[in-house]
């Protein structure tokens, strides 16, 4: 019976294939929506989390503000250079430490102008961050001391300053100071639609001088020693900076220290937010699209009285009648989210190379799709399947 | 053989002071006004009588499809009125057979699909179904039209088709409203034919609504309606 009730449904599918089509539309954006949002998000969150993963698990990341998730720092004193050098000077387990601090400038030369972002650090940054030179050299210690006026540049600014041009020797002005360029970083190619070439490198203390102006470190990136233990440098980071920031015994923290896997979880836990809200407005079209279904279940019913009075007449009970327009209705719902998800991985596919993830498909959220897009159909088919089997079947006959 | 066989028991249709109101009020119009009526197994009733006479309102009473206002109505001695709606159903679904005046064949349906639909709530497995639904067109003379869709089809193998789904079932009793209303001399013969061989051969009880006297001829018995009440019930002349 049942088989037979889902055969004679998809039959009077097929019957109007543009309608059933449009019926379902709301559904089919609905979990294609779903779908594209939760692939995507998982390949971002997939993609920083190699990406820190391949930064080595040695690595520390220092930032001032309190352990409450990005955008607190400011309620925070920023660190010093000196903080930075008491890292690297007291704690053994510790084999490189970069301050950072980054700000936005114009680029230019000769005519051409570029807006950029610049790093101001040491020269221990290009390797900790597992960056390469493809030409030239890094700062000298000396350079770095003075705060001379030299600069690393990234591949973008190359090519939007000097084109074709050897960048090595010439000069650029960041601000309102000229910058020799002594080195050209490797090409690091896109992440997450962020241009990871486009940056000016220049030694920290000629960025606090001639750029932001301050003595503010916002970051200090930390590797510790291969074999050592990442937690016990980790703890001593944090007493000396407690010490250095004279923070009271009760006192929390004002800053973290993180490491590579507290990093991705706050890196991800952003995407992830989003992605969840993204759903919920997908979400939203799936209920719409469920009162679409509803409402051509029920000029359905009105069309097809007679057929229903001629059902019941030969002998059709009302659960039987209930049965066809509810399976009905389901195997409409299901083949929209069917569509759905198959436009979704579509889309997803389609749009990995143009936000750069990479595409994980996750069989979980298509089952739980295709179930909720089933839901629908029960939900929202089952009152017009109601008011189709109570119908009184001379009445129904009747019906013109 | 007359209508009055009292003494026999139980009939297979029994009416006793059957009513039909429609409407309320000012409104109110009785459409039956009081039916007796006895059918025995293996009749062949006519029912005649001018438009508006309550010809159809008293065989969809017959047919449980209406329920009637006042009066008793008993199927094999049950009373229909104490009956629930899925119970009713499943008397529709095992006894009895209908062939609606406008015959209420399903749309953009093929024929033999729709011949077989009473089947289908019967729970006969599809290959079976097909085999005696096929079986049944080939009765009621519609071989090798099985995959034709009504509007493919003309009035009278429309007709047809709508007797076969009727009889498929092997209900106990025929009940067809106006079965010859649309269709031409030859045509409305033929049909009468296939009716008297039903009841003749398979023993189905037939009762049947046309206000042609050349059908009723055709009838064991015939039956006149005049404003919601019989007029007349008599034996048929005819011997066959
Ligand atoms: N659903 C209804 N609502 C109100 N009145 C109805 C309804 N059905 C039938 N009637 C009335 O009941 C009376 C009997 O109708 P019925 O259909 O039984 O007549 P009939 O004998 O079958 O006529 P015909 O030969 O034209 O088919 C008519 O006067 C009709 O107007
Ligand atoms: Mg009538």
């Amino acid at each position: 019976m049942l088989w037979n009730t889902l055969l004679l449904a998809l039959r009077e599918i097929r019957r109007n294939v543009m309608r059933s089509f449009l019926t379902v539309l709301g559904i089919v954006i609905g979990v294609a929506s779903v779908i594209t949002m939760v692939t995507l998000g998982n390949g971002a969150t997939q993609h920083v989390t190699t990406q820190i993963a391949s930064m080595g698990s040695n690595l520390l990341m220092v930032t001032p503000g309190r352990r409450m998730g990005p955008g607190q720092q400011g309620m925070a004193p920023a660190f010093k250079n000196e903080d930075a050098q008491a890292i690297a000077r007291e704690i053994g387990s510790v084999s490189a430490v970069a301050p950072v601090s980054t700000g936005a400038a114009t680029a230019i030369f000769g005519n051409e102008n570029w807006s950029t972002s610049v790093t101001g650090t040491t020269s221990e940054f290009i390797a900790l961050r597992n960056m390469a030179l493809e030409s030239g050299r890094n700062f000298t210690t000396s350079e770095a001391h003075a705060g001379a006026a030299v600069c690393i540049v990234g591949q973008t600014v190359r090519e939007k300053l000097f084109g074709s041009q050897d960048p090595i020797g010439q000069r650029i002005r960041l601000g309102a100071l000229s910058f020799q360029v002594i080195g050209l970083l490797e090409a690091k190619g896109q992440s997450m639609g962020q241009d990871q070439d486009d940056l000016v490198i220049v030694p920290l203390r000629t960025f606090q001088r001639r750029i932001s102006g301050n003595q503010d470190v916002r970051l200090i990136q930390v590797s510790v020693r291969d074999g050592d233990a990442t937690e016990k440098a980790q703890q001593a980071i944090r007493l000396l900076l407690r010490d250095r920031r004279r923070l009271a015994a009760g006192e929390e923290d004002n800053f973290q220290v993180m490491d590579t896997k507290e990093i991705s979880t706050m890196l991800t836990g952003a995407t992830q937010v989003l992605t969840g809200l993204l759903g919920a407005v997908a979400a939203v079209s799936l209920v719409v699209g469920g009162i679409g279904i509803m409402n051509i279940m029920l000029v359905s019913v009105t069309e097809r009285t007679r057929e229903i009075g001629t059902r019941l007449a030969i002998g059709a009970l009302e659960r039987e009648v209930l049965l066809q327009f509810l399976v009905e209705a389901v195997a409409l719902s299901s083949l929209g989210g069917l569509f759905g998800i198959l436009l979704g991985l579509g889309a997803s596919f389609g749009l990995k190379s143009v936000l750069q993830v990479p595409f994980v498909f996750d069989p979980g959220i298509a089952i739980i799709a295709f179930l909720f897009s089933a839901a629908v159909g029960v939900i929202f088919g089952y009152f017009p399947a109601l008011k189709a089997a109570r119908l009184d079947p001379i009445e129904a006959l009747r019906h013109e | 053989m007359v209508a009055s066989t009292e003494t026999n028991g139980t009939a297979l249709i029994e009416l006793q002071g059957v009513t039909k109101v429609y409407g309320e009020g000012q409104a109110a119009m009785r459409a039956l006004a009081g039916i007796d009526l006895r059918i025995e197994q293996g009749d062949f009733v006519a029912i005649m009588g001018h438009s508006g006479s309550g010809k159809s309102t008293c065989l969809n009473i017959l047919g449980c499809l209406d329920s009637p206002t006042g009066g008793s109505y008993r199927f094999q001695g049950v009373e229909v009125s104490q009956l629930t709606r899925d119970q009713r159903a499943r008397l529709r679904r095992y006894y009895l057979g209908f062939v609606f005046q406008g015959y209420n064949l399903l749309k953009r349906t093929s024929a033999i699909e729709n011949v077989e639909l009473p089947l289908i709530y019967r729970g006969v497995p599809a290959r079976e179904r097909h085999a005696i639904a096929r079986r049944t067109l080939a009765a009621v003379g519609l071989e090798g039209w099985e995959s034709h869709s009504p509007s493919e089809l003309s009035g009278g193998q429309q007709q047809r088709v709508a007797i076969a789904r009727a009889i498929i079932a092997d209900p106990s009793v025929l009940m067809a409203d106006e079965p010859t209303g649309n269709l031409d001399t030859a045509r409305s013969e033929e049909i009468m034919d296939l009716l008297c061989r039903l009841n003749r051969e398979a023993g189905i009880t037939i009762v049947m609504v046309t206000h042609e006297a050349d059908m009723a001829e055709y009838a064991r018995r015939i039956v006149h309606f005049k404003d919601g009440r019989i007029e007349s019930d008599q034996k048929n002349g005819r011997t066959d």
